[in-house]
């Protein structure tokens, strides 16, 4: 598995996606999540959504009947991918706050 | 029956940006895209400000153009491989690229179709000027050539521009 650091888009549709929810529901999700910073455009969400499904990291719900919303959900690849990442993301942070906890107060 | 207008316009592939910008300005004004097609657009009366329009270019339109109408935008025009969208102001921000690496991706893309359309005019012209074909119109696709690869150097110019970012940034 690849240890490279994930995007800031990559890693919030993988959280959002802990859930199963359409593009629009990974959009408000994402959001809603980073407190408004953070808004995935369509053809940047549509692009991460395929390369994504093609890692293997999510993967596409069968659809409904009477919807032609597409479903998304993380999968135990993905899973991984995340929880690597959250290793990596507290280790920077555990550091920053180390080193500048003077600044901090 | 709706009030509609059509204008000619003609826009370098490099200057989609530009040409992105324009078809605000008219929906600002009042004009929302209703049709694109090679240097035409067609326009139909709406309030100021009530679309908000975005164009990319795209490989398969089907199933991004099902993406796109699950997030309120409606496709309203296709010209070559530029998908025209608009969507209502009113269901908020409406952009096609939120992060660095998708619009240097985007970027290669056009690059990349530059690039195919640049060869192919230089093959035909030379063919056409070596007369193995009879034609005496190969100096235009040699000047063809000429024109696409300044876009392509323009396009590259833009993708150096977000790399360089994009060694400090995400």
């Amino acid at each position: 598995m690849e240890n490279l650091p994930l995007t800031e888009s990559t890693y919030y549709i993988l959280l959002s996606l802990y859930q199963p929810r359409h593009g629009y529901g990974i959009m408000q999700e994402t959001e809603a999540l980073s407190g408004g910073r953070v808004r995935l455009a369509a053809g940047t969400l549509y692009g991460a959504l395929n390369s994504l499904c093609e890692k293997g990291w999510i993967q596409l719900l069968p659809v409904e009947s009477g919807s032609r919303k597409k479903e998304y959900q993380l999968t135990k690849t993905g899973l991984e991918v995340l929880k690597q990442e959250l290793v990596r993301l507290e280790e920077l942070a555990a550091n920053g706050r180390a080193i500048l906890k003077e600044e901090l107060t | 029956m709706n009030e509609t207008k059509t204008l000619h316009k003609l826009f370098w592939i490099w200057e989609f940006e530009k040409e992105e910008r324009w078809l605000n300005e008219m929906a600002q004004e009042g004009w929302a895209l209703k049709q694109a097609g090679f240097c035409t657009y067609t326009f139909e009366r709406c309030e100021p400000g009530e679309y908000i329009i975005r164009m990319e270019m795209i490989d398969n339109s089907q199933s991004f153009q099902s993406f796109m109408e699950e997030l309120g935008a409606e496709e309203v025009g296709k010209c070559v491989r530029w998908a025209y969208f608009r969507r209502k102001a009113e269901l908020g921000e409406f952009n096609m690229f939120s992060d660095i690496d998708s619009r240097i991706s985007h970027l290669n893309q056009i690059g990349k179709m530059l690039f195919l359309l640049c060869m192919a005019n230089v093959v035909i012209g030379i063919t056409s000027c070596t007369g193995a074909i009879s034609s005496r119109l190969g100096w235009l696709n040699l000047l063809c050539a000429a024109l696409v690869s300044y876009g392509i150097g323009r396009i590259h110019g833009m993708r150096d521009g977000l790399e360089k970012d994009r060694s400090l940034h995400e």
